[in-house]
């Protein structure tokens, strides 16, 4: 399914293809792939930046460690390809860490992944790998790319359990051109196999986990030491404005959480919203969770084309989400609005909404605050996007 | 991963001379022995590394009880420094120490060790924007406890020559240990040491054709060391550990062939580098400049700062290219920093990561240097298009 290997193979082209190598088993898969079929393979390496480590162990398991390093440079070794290492930590430090701060600050959770994969890894990794005179760029996620007639999709790896398209939603034509993920043509057991018998000593090893910057997992902390803002308390209100207790920062708390509100209630509360302008945490039984609208900005359509009229789709609202039933309405160039069919539980502003048609992941957007809905809704007068 | 490498990385090691092999071929299992021993496989070795003291003595001008043989110029480097220091302490003499900021760390992190662990008294000196220690700046340093002055002969990382003469004999003339680490100087002049302001000197073999693994401290008799690494009476007993009979015969084969090549070797870089600096600042005036001095400077080493560009980005388009090169920063955790070199030129922070060093060597050619202009020209522009791009683009 992948645009380059098949088209490459019946014509026997031998290309420059730099794998983004992690250290870890999928990458190393991808790379080994690529070496089999007489690619000439260069590994890199993006070093980005991370909190510096307590006391003198280094942190363990997380982004781009020595121990990562010496990983993935042990799997090229084995390959007999080139590794380098691309230092983009100011570029990740600017760019994806104060995001993730000012998006904390704004009420909204962000998924820096979605954010690096835009800014940082098809960007600045797709272009130095293209200043070394490159064809490709390849990374080891579980999706695919398929060309009909020079347009390009993006469709969920074959694995739905491991599919990682929703992270990829950002990618545009120009992008898809030059990269392509050799492992979405296979399930994860069959990515171990193929380790196993490549000889990659990676085949074990745990997988690597988001918020990557984090010494110790702890975004809460994170954003204590690094902004004033977030750590303004506030109260604790039910839907109809009463008063139930203290929240320590609206950015502490994740949209559907239950646990850790310190309120003792008949029935149990979850978080709702938050409300910037009161600096109120709203909590509500679970049925009050479900949501039927949101709204996207930051829309990318992966056709290049914005949708000329609504359509049905199934929408993802989180990474690890089921897909949702919807329709989805493109306002403008880079916004939709979103009606699913039953109530949504857990959408939460700052994450991606992410469309699909089947295996094919349309494009997506960041959910907004609540607010831009109200307003969006409020302007609708012309009941153009009312159902 | 090319076999049509074009090295330019001499600065940091050489290709074994075809001559030096054949030199140490008997010592692997035919003169094998142990030079410690008492039979006759046992005298053949110390024959030999007798010879090869006696090489090394002569190629420099000294005796051969000056030779140690060491494992290394950084274990050359411990030995002086922490042998000097140390002895000084025993015999109740002064505690403080002076060496300058680029040194190679070998010295530095010797130096530091000395003042965090054993509590001697550290002055590093600055460097003036060519790299050079000011005289200067030693005598203001001196004070009436000093007891080890180290200055490196040349730098390692912008090749410039250091005052050693003159610090030398100031130090002499104050009664002062002067060590000096002339790994990178030691194969580009003559030296007559009997007659040089040196108590000390690092020599490593593999800068000059000869091997790894094998490194040379000179050191005058009337200097008192504390042996760094104890054991048994090798090396005076200054250096405990059976003598590696094969590296030692290359190491003084390949410093009697660098002295005796020595015009032409010369020669040979130094037309090359100079055509390589040349053609590099002509070429990209905005975005490269000349590191160290112009003019006093090692033969082979041509060193350059690129504004906002890393050292290590530069590495990985040359090494595609099939240039061997190194950075001052060189760093393989992809975690670049500053080169402490290039701040202590007091170069601005967009220079700073951006070093790059060429040393030439004797069996490069003016069309590597061509080949290699051509590349950097080309490499400049798509990862300064890059950065400029990507630095405005972030939103």
């Amino acid at each position: 399914m992948n645009p380059m290997p098949m088209s490459e193979t019946r014509t026997g082209e031998r290309r420059r293809i730099v794998v983004a190598m992690s250290g870890g088993v999928d990458s190393s898969v991808a790379a080994a792939l690529l070496v089999d079929q007489g690619h000439e393979v260069i590994g890199m390496m993006l070093r980005l930046w991370s909190e510096p480590g307590t006391g003198t162990s280094a942190p363990t398991n997380r982004c781009c460690t020595p121990d990562q390093m010496a990983d993935a440079r042990r799997v090229a070794d084995r390959l007999g390809i080139p590794f380098y290492v691309v230092d983009a930590q100011q570029h990740f430090r600017q760019a994806i860490v104060q995001f993730f701060i000012r998006e904390h600050e704004a009420g909204r959770t962000p998924n820096p992944c979605v954010e690096c994969n835009r800014q940082i890894r098809f960007t600045y990794l797709l272009e130095r790998a293209m200043a070394l005179g490159a064809d490709y760029l390849v990374t080891g996620h579980y999706a695919r790319v398929s060309q009909v007639g020079g347009k390009y999709s993006l469709l969920q790896g074959l694995d739905s359990n491991k599919d990682q398209s929703y992270v990829l939603y950002t990618l545009r034509q120009d992008q898809l051109a030059r990269v392509f993920f050799p492992i979405g043509d296979y399930a994860k057991p069959e990515v171990r196999d193929l380790a196993r018998q490549y000889g990659l000593l990676v085949a074990s090893k745990r997988e690597s986990q988001d918020l990557c910057f984090l010494k110790d997992g702890d975004y809460r902390r994170f954003l204590r030491e690094n902004s004033l803002q977030v750590q303004a308390a506030g109260p604790i209100l039910d839907e109809d404005g009463h008063e139930l207790g203290q929240h320590e920062g609206l950015a502490f708390y994740t949209i559907g959480q239950r646990k850790g509100l310190g309120i003792a209630a008949a029935e149990p509360l979850f978080v709702l919203r938050k409300d910037l302008e009161r600096n109120a945490l709203i909590v509500g039984p679970r049925t009050a969770l479900g949501v039927r609208d949101l709204v996207a900005t930051g829309v990318n359509w992966i056709s290049g084309e914005v949708p000329a009229a609504p359509f049905l789709a199934q929408v993802k609202i989180r990474y690890k989400a089921t897909a949702l039933e919807a329709t989805v309405w493109p306002i403008g160039a880079d916004q939709a609005r979103v009606r699913f069919a039953e109530p949504a539980f857990g959408v939460t502003s700052g994450q991606a909404a992410v469309f699909y048609d089947g295996e094919a992941c349309l494009g997506g957007g960041l959910i907004a605050n609540d607010q831009a809905l109200e307003i969006m809704v409020e302007d609708d007068r012309s009941g153009e996007y009312a159902l | 991963m090319r076999s049509n490498t074009i090295y330019l990385d001499h600065g940091a090691t050489t290709p074994v001379h075809p001559a030096v092999m054949e030199a140490m071929a008997p010592y692997w299992n035919e003169h094998f022995g142990n030079p410690s021993s008492h039979h006759h496989t046992g005298y053949n070795a110390a024959r030999a590394v007798e010879e090869a003291r006696e090489t090394v003595a002569d190629s420099l001008g000294t005796q051969p009880g000056s030779v140690i043989f060491t494992g290394c110029g950084s274990e050359s480097n411990n030995l002086a420094l922490r042998g000097v220091m140390l002895s000084a302490r025993a015999a109740g003499k002064g505690e403080h120490l002076i060496t300058s900021a680029i040194e190679h760390s070998a010295v530095l992190e010797t130096a530091r060790q000395l003042r965090d662990y054993y509590g001697f008294d550290l002055t590093i000196l600055p460097v003036d924007k060519f790299g050079q220690v000011r005289i200067e700046d030693v005598e203001a340093a001196l004070r009436p406890d000093t007891s080890l002055i180290s200055v490196m002969a040349a730098n390692n990382e912008v090749g410039t020559l250091q005052p050693w003469q003159e610090i030398g004999a100031l130090a002499r003339s104050r009664g002062i240990a002067y060590h000096t680490d002339a790994v990178q100087l030691v194969a580009m002049r003559r030296w007559r040491l009997d007659n040089e302001p040196i108590d000390l000197m690092t020599i490593a073999p593999h800068k000059f054709y000869g091997p790894k693994g094998i490194g040379i401290l000179i050191r005058r008799s009337e200097i008192d060391l504390v042996p760094s690494q104890t054991g048994g009476g090798h090396e005076g007993g200054l250096r405990a550990g059976t003598l590696n009979v094969p590296l030692i015969v290359g190491a003084a084969e390949a410093l009697r062939l660098a002295m005796v090549e020595l015009d032409e070797r010369r020669a040979h870089v130094l037309a090359l580098r100079d055509q390589l600096m040349n053609r590099l600042t002509q070429a990209m005036p905005e975005s490269v400049i000349i590191t160290g001095h112009p003019t006093e400077r090692l033969a082979h080493n041509a060193s350059f700062a690129f504004r906002h560009i890393s050292g290590n980005d530069l590495l990985m388009h040359l090494d595609m290219a099939g240039i061997a090169a190194s950075s001052g920063s060189a760093c393989s955790s992809g975690d670049p920093k500053p080169s402490a070199v290039l701040q202590a030129l007091g170069l601005e922070p967009e220079w700073t990561k951006g070093g790059l060093r060429l040393t030439i060597g004797t069996q490069n050619t003016a069309a590597d240097i061509d080949y290699t202009v051509g590349k950097l020209q080309e490499i400049v522009e798509a990862l300064s298009t890059i950065e400029h791009s990507f630095s405005t683009a972030i939103h």
